[in-house]
């Protein structure tokens, strides 16, 4: 199977899609990146003329979200564009190859594409008993992960799960299920959580990577910049009901009705960095908020056991069920008071008898 | 440590104006900041009517940033008078855990509150007990709150800005944006604590010791109730 060069470009206009709707897609994909309009032309240049960055997309421990967020992206035509867009050379969820065939596809593009293919990582693998909770293809998917990472030139961690552990690695983490960033360590990694993540930020990743051909600029916790500087409170429809002091108090109240913040209801927009509340999801028609609920906070780490999801304050763990910071600082504060108030008694029993004993 | 006792010293002049100053606006800042911060993380009852006819959750906060900036700034300024002021000053940041003396003072002190002893020695400034829970308590809790809370801050300023550039990297420390939040509401009820023992020790010194208490942080003299050593 020999590749001859082919761009994105080419790969849509066999589809059938239009220039006019390619230009769209450029145009979005930029303006989602926070790219000035003048950058436009980079874009559409970048997909006429530089080759596919072939992309190795492997599954851990998962549940698929992140695969069925990526192919509902709304720009252009998910289904068609994207999937070929990124040049997926193998996935084991979505390409019709199968067993032998498939597997092959791996060492092929690893033997190609030496240190210019991408390895995105959806799911993660587990470390206890030498990896066996998670088998792909007779071996464990730990040795597929570092196999393929090796030779790649950076690996992208999809979603929750590859980037922060996710629902598998919740206390008490039985099978030790690991993010990507823990177990592969010598190469650029881009965490781009959420469960799943939203699937213009998933393009928008790729779409960066081979418009500039450099990794997008990363903040501490390894996130692109561009999507996950901003908490989901900061461009909330709801937040003027924030600052207001307009709370939901009950799911089924005149509040909730009214559509007012979910913060007494424990939403975690205020502690989560996401574009939830500026891209939305499927093809941005909506959001946990936006149908009522409030956001769980997937893209943060360890949002498994932050719990709870309905309440605002946090249960601090080894205080027994149900104490959050208030509860421990109050029992504190009672015990100190009562402390000094027994210590006040004896203070003053001392003080009199000291008196007594002067008068007499 | 008074021992000028032949000299027959009832006062002396330990706590200048603008350490004075520090502690009560310090105190005024920690009520606004420990009400507010409560109310941020426990919000009242929702007001009825158009959002655009309220702004509580608004002020509530703007109180809390408000009050922060105050405490920073006059932290700040008390590290400042540390190196200006006179040698009590000092006190709160260096305890002098180097010695041995020290030590023998912080446990006669103990035993003082312990009711193992009769009297208590005379102390111009901190008592080695107290330089010890001014110090670690109030000192190390101001520190993580005042970190903490610029991360916190620096949150919602957005990237770039000074919180951001001065306590961003706090946000790092902890897992996620969440605990961080738990870990500064612990810190309030920490202070708290720490607020508690200090009235009540300050108003009971001022009764059962041998020196002035809570009028020295006013007037800023200590005046002796005797003159033995």
């Amino acid at each position: 199977m020999k590749k001859k060069v082919t761009t994105f470009y080419d790969v849509m206009e066999a589809r059938g899609i239009s220039r006019r709707d390619f230009m769209k897609f450029c145009t979005t994909t930029a303006a989602s990146m926070g790219l000035a309009s003048s950058m436009v032309p980079q874009v559409v240049h970048a997909m006429e003329n530089k080759p596919r960055i072939p992309i190795l997309w492997i599954h851990g421990l998962e549940c698929t979200c992140c695969s069925e967020s990526f192919i509902r992206s709304a720009h252009p035509l998910a289904s068609d564009v994207v999937l070929s867009m990124i040049s997926l050379d193998y996935d084991d969820t979505l390409m019709a190859a199968a067993g032998h065939q498939a597997e092959a596809i791996l060492d092929e593009i690893r033997e190609e594409y030496k240190g210019n293919y991408i390895v995105a990582v959806e799911g993660n693998p587990p470390l206890n008993n030498d990896g066996m909770f998670c088998i792909v293809g007779g071996r464990s998917f730990l040795d597929q992960l570092i196999e393929v990472s090796k030779d790649a030139l950076a690996v992208v961690a999809w979603g929750s799960c590859a980037s922060n552990g996710c629902v598998q690695a919740a206390a008490p983490n039985p099978t030790q299920a690991t993010p990507i960033k823990k177990v592969i360590t010598d190469k650029p990694i881009i965490n781009v959580p959420g469960c799943p993540p939203i699937s213009e930020v998933m393009t928008g990743v790729l779409t960066y990577i081979l418009t500039f051909g450099k990794l997008p600029e990363l903040d501490r916790q390894g996130r692109p910049k561009m999507f996950y500087s901003q908490r989901i409170h900061d461009k909330c429809y709801r937040r003027p009901h924030f600052d207001a002091g307009q709370f939901v108090e009950k799911w089924d109240d005149e509040g909730a009705r009214k559509g007012w913040c979910l913060y007494k209801m424990g939403c975690k927009g205020p502690t989560t960095y996401n574009a939830c509340s500026s891209i939305g999801f499927n093809e941005g028609t909506s959001f946990p908020i936006k149908s009522g609920h409030g956001c769980i906070g997937c893209s943060e780490e360890n949002f498994w056991d932050n719990g709870p999801f309905y309440e605002r304050l946090t249960h601090v763990e080894g205080f027994g069920i149900e104490s959050n910071a208030d509860t421990i600082g109050m029992g504190v504060a009672a015990g100190t008071a009562a402390a000094i108030g027994v210590h006040a008694v004896a203070s003053a029993g001392k003080q009199l008898t000291k008196k007594d004993a002067e008068n007499t | 440590m008074s021992n000028e006792h032949e000299e027959k010293v009832l006062s002396i002049y330990v706590y200048e104006a603008p350490l004075r100053l520090w502690h009560w606006i310090n105190a005024l800042a920690i009520t606004v900041l420990a009400v507010t911060g409560y109310l941020i993380g426990s919000p009242p009852e929702a007001m009825i009517g158009e959002a655009s006819e309220h702004y509580r959750m608004g002020i509530i906060r703007f109180l809390h940033f408000g009050a922060g900036y105050v405490l920073l700034f006059g932290f700040i300024g008390r590290i400042y008078w540390a190196f200006a002021g006179n040698e009590h000053a000092r006190e709160l940041f260096v305890p002098k855990m180097y010695s041995i003396l020290w030590w023998k003072e912080l446990l006669t002190e103990l035993k003082w509150y312990l009711f193992l002893t009769k009297e208590p020695h005379k102390y111009v400034g901190h008592n080695p007990l107290a330089q010890f829970a001014m110090f670690f308590i109030f000192l190390v809790g101001m520190v993580f709150m005042i970190c903490t809370g610029f991360a916190l801050y620096s949150e919602g300023a957005g990237a770039g800005t000074w919180s951001a550039v001065a306590f961003g990297w706090v946000r790092d420390i902890f897992p996620n944006s969440q605990t961080l939040h738990t870990w500064h509401h612990l810190g309030m009820w920490y202070l708290l604590t720490f607020v508690m023992a200090h009235v009540y020790v300050a108003i009971r010194e001022d009764i059962m010791s041998r020196q002035s208490i809570v009028s020295t942080m006013i007037s800023g003299h200590r005046l002796f109730k005797d003159d033995r050593p």
